[in-house]
């Protein structure tokens, strides 16, 4: 009885394999379409966002580059008609903050007797310790990194008028090293949690094989593991580097005027109300404060990248 | 007085005695003691997570014990650095430093004990030549193939002349023809340096050709230590039999009375088994290995024989894996490659109760 019901089956499928006889000459990688839809959103999405970021980039390129009389006929977007690279140079060397006028040089070399010190320090104590924590498990070891962590989340602004008093009982308010021992201070957390992850993702059986080879904590640090880790190196320093340079709060507090860092003399000229507001020096000193994070992206993003990769890969 | 007693059995060259350790609350290890002699080689051989690394990292010093002590040698280094026990250890990743050139990697300890630059030239030239890795000295690891980073890891160990050889699953991370021929490789130089070596696999075949002795461990304790043969044809529990061996042994639950094992289908008078109690009764589990079943001609010849149907036939080349059925019972057989059985077929199989092992019901221990 059932027999009839199953020829009826077999035919219908063998229809329905006939109508599929079209794609037989199928082969190889499924051809895609170059302007799907999904495309043309994806396409239209980043232009008009690196547009948004871009614009002003550009509008600061080319104010920076016009004379004061071209800028008040008041063409934003245009061309500089006359190229004059006296903005930059006034920028850098006389542009005047309301107490001196050497320009920006100041701050600028403020900038790197802070930076260079802080990133070494910074870098240095936090890879030792990123090591020491994830390699030489101590007792209280896990306490102590749950402490650091801590120390990420709470707001700066809390820490501000301790760390003022602090510092001035150490002697070392207004100095430059008590900023290069904030700046350190302030980046263990983040540094730390990033080394410790890092060496943490490194085979064990690696630090064992040493420890059987009689190599000692020092030596398994600087033989072994820190010639395994630039990538991770490279992206604590480019955090730090920009990280440093940018700041503005602590070395508007920690500091004389005297020694602001470049981005409190950027500020300052920006801000200063004496006589008329030279856009073009404004514009040219923002551009040449920002130009170290930059070249530092510039140069090493491609080992940045690889860096958080491998970071995440093995997390 | 320690001393003397070891002494009279000939001193050990690795001697742990009660050792315990936990992970905080779990216990991975209670109470083991374990002598291995001089020269020996010893197996740990166990399914996954028993322990055997953890026993292994507790010799070499890369793990604090929580009790007990390790002698090596004749010295207690329960307290001792890792680099100080006299020991080397081979680890299943490799773990060569990726930086160093091969000759770096060997040298590194060596450089580390401020042994003189010309001895650790000739240590590295001796290691060198008996591992075949010469051409390979200036490469770094990334350029290796895995057999030859496997060797260069053996290498460093051997380079630091040491006693006392640690490996921990050298071979699992290599194909099976490269591990085959590894194997060997790891036998001829344990028969030429005569080094005690202490190997942790959970590949049976490994265990049954490298080691004098094996020692089966499950959950922390050691199931039964002894020689292969021992081990292979007189299984000290149940859990032993069944984990030695590959098919694995076929168990039949029964009863055990005046020297007669019988279960509704089975009737095995016990003639040729050597009892470890003098007249064992009661409920009990008979144990068979597929291989000791005869089929053919030869089943006359054997003792107790029986009719089974095949269930299922595989083939495998060298020899035939037969799944029948005694009774209601699964029961493997092990026959000759070239043998042609079907499904449904009924044969007569031949068993030989002097090379079969019976274990109480209860307690699972040898009978
Ligand atoms: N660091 C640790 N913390 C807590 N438990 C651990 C730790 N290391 C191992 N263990 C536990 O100890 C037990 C034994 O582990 P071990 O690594 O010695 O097993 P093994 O016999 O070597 O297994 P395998 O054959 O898989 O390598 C396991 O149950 C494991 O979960
Ligand atoms: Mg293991």
């Amino acid at each position: 009885m059932a027999n009839p019901a199953t020829l009826g089956a077999t035919g219908a499928a063998m229809d329905a394999s006939r109508g599929q006889m079209s794609s037989d000459h199928h082969r190889g990688p499924r051809p895609k379409k170059a302007l799907s839809r999904r495309n043309i959103m994806l396409y239209g999405v980043l232009i008009v966002v690196s547009l948004y970021y871009l614009l002003p980039l550009y509008v600061m390129i080319v104010t920076s580059l016009k004379g004061m009389p071209e800028i008040r006929m008041g063409n934003v977007f245009g061309p500089p008609l006359e190229v004059t690279f006296e903005p930059w140079a006034k920028a850098w060397s006389q542009a005047c903050t309301g107490i001196n006028c050497d320009g920006l040089s100041r701050g600028f070399f403020n900038s790197v007797q802070i930076l260079i010190p802080s990133v070494l320090m910074s870098i240095a104590v936090a890879s030792v310790s990123g090591y020491a924590l994830s390699m030489w498990k101590f007792r209280g070891s896990e306490v102590f990194f749950t402490i650091l962590l801590m120390g990420a989340f709470i707001p700066y602004q809390v820490m501000i008028y301790p760390v003022v008093l602090l510092l001035r009982n150490m002697g070392l308010f207004g100095s430059l090293s008590g900023l290069v021992l904030v700046h350190t201070v302030f980046g263990m957390p983040i540094l730390v949690l990033l080394f410790r992850n890092y060496f943490a993702s490194l085979p064990v059986e690696l630090f064992k094989a040493a420890r059987v080879d009689g190599a000692g904590f020092w030596q398994i640090f600087f033989r072994i593991m820190a010639p395994m880790s630039l990538p991770i190196f490279v992206v604590a320093m480019i955090l730090q580097v920009t990280g440093i340079w940018n700041d503005f709060l602590f070395g508007v507090i920690y500091t004389r005027p005297d020694q602001y860092p470049m981005t409190v003399q950027l500020n300052n000229i920006v801000n200063s109300v004496q006589g008329v507001k030279e856009y073009n020096v404004n514009m040219a000193a923002t551009l040449l404060t920002g130009l170290v994070p930059l070249t530092v992206y510039f140069v090493s993003g491609k080992l940045f990248v690889r860096g958080i990769a491998a970071g995440a890969v093995k997390g | 007085m320690n001393d003397m007693s070891q002494t009279a059995t000939g001193n050990p060259s690795v001697s742990i005695q009660d050792l315990d350790l936990s992970f905080g609350a779990v216990k991975v290890l209670q109470g083991l003691n374990l002598d291995i002699a001089e020269g020996e080689f010893l197996v740990l051989l166990g399914s996954s997570g028993c322990g055997k690394s953890t026993l292994l990292n507790c010799i070499a010093g890369l793990l604090d014990v929580s009790d007990g002590q390790i002698w090596i040698k004749g010295k207690n280094v329960t307290w001792a650095e890792p680099s100080d026990r006299g020991i080397g250890m081979v680890f299943q990743s490799y773990a060569l430093y990726p930086q160093m050139t091969v000759k770096g990697n060997l040298s590194f300890g060596l450089k580390n004990a401020r042994v003189p630059k010309d001895e650790i030239e000739r240590r590295v030239a001796r290691a060198a030549e008996v591992l075949q890795i010469e051409p390979l000295l200036d490469r770094k690891p990334g350029a290796l193939s895995g057999g030859q980073r496997q060797r260069v890891a053996i290498g460093r160990a051997l380079v630091r002349d040491v006693d006392v050889f640690l490996f921990d699953e050298p071979l699992s991370n290599l194909d099976a023809k490269l591990r085959a021929d590894l194997r060997v490789e790891l036998k001829r130089l344990h028969n030429q340096l005569q080094n005690t070596m202490i190997y942790v696999t959970h590949d049976q075949v490994e265990a049954m050709t490298l080691a004098d002795r094996i020692a089966i461990m499950k959950g922390g304790e050691i199931m039964q230590l002894g020689s292969p043969d021992e081990i292979y044809n007189r299984p000290r529990n149940r859990y032993v039999a069944d984990f030695i061996g590959s098919p694995s042994m076929n168990f039949m639950d029964g009863h055990l009375e005046n020297g007669v094992f019988s279960t509704d289908e089975l009737r095995m008078p016990m003639d040729g088994y050597e009892f470890t109690a003098r007249q064992p009764g009661g409920p009990a589990i008979l144990g068979i290995r597929p291989e000791h079943v005869v089929t053919g001609e030869l089943v006359s010849g054997a003792p107790v024989q029986h009719e089974v149907t095949v269930d299922l036939v595989e083939p495998m080349g060298s020899d035939t894996l037969v799944w029948a059925k005694l009774g209601e019972q699964i029961f493997r057989i092990r026959m000759d490659g070239q043998s042609r059985v079907k499904p449904g077929e009924t044969m007569v199989i031949g068993l030989d109760p002097s090379r079969a092992s019976l274990f109480d019901a209860g307690t699972e221990d040898r009978l």
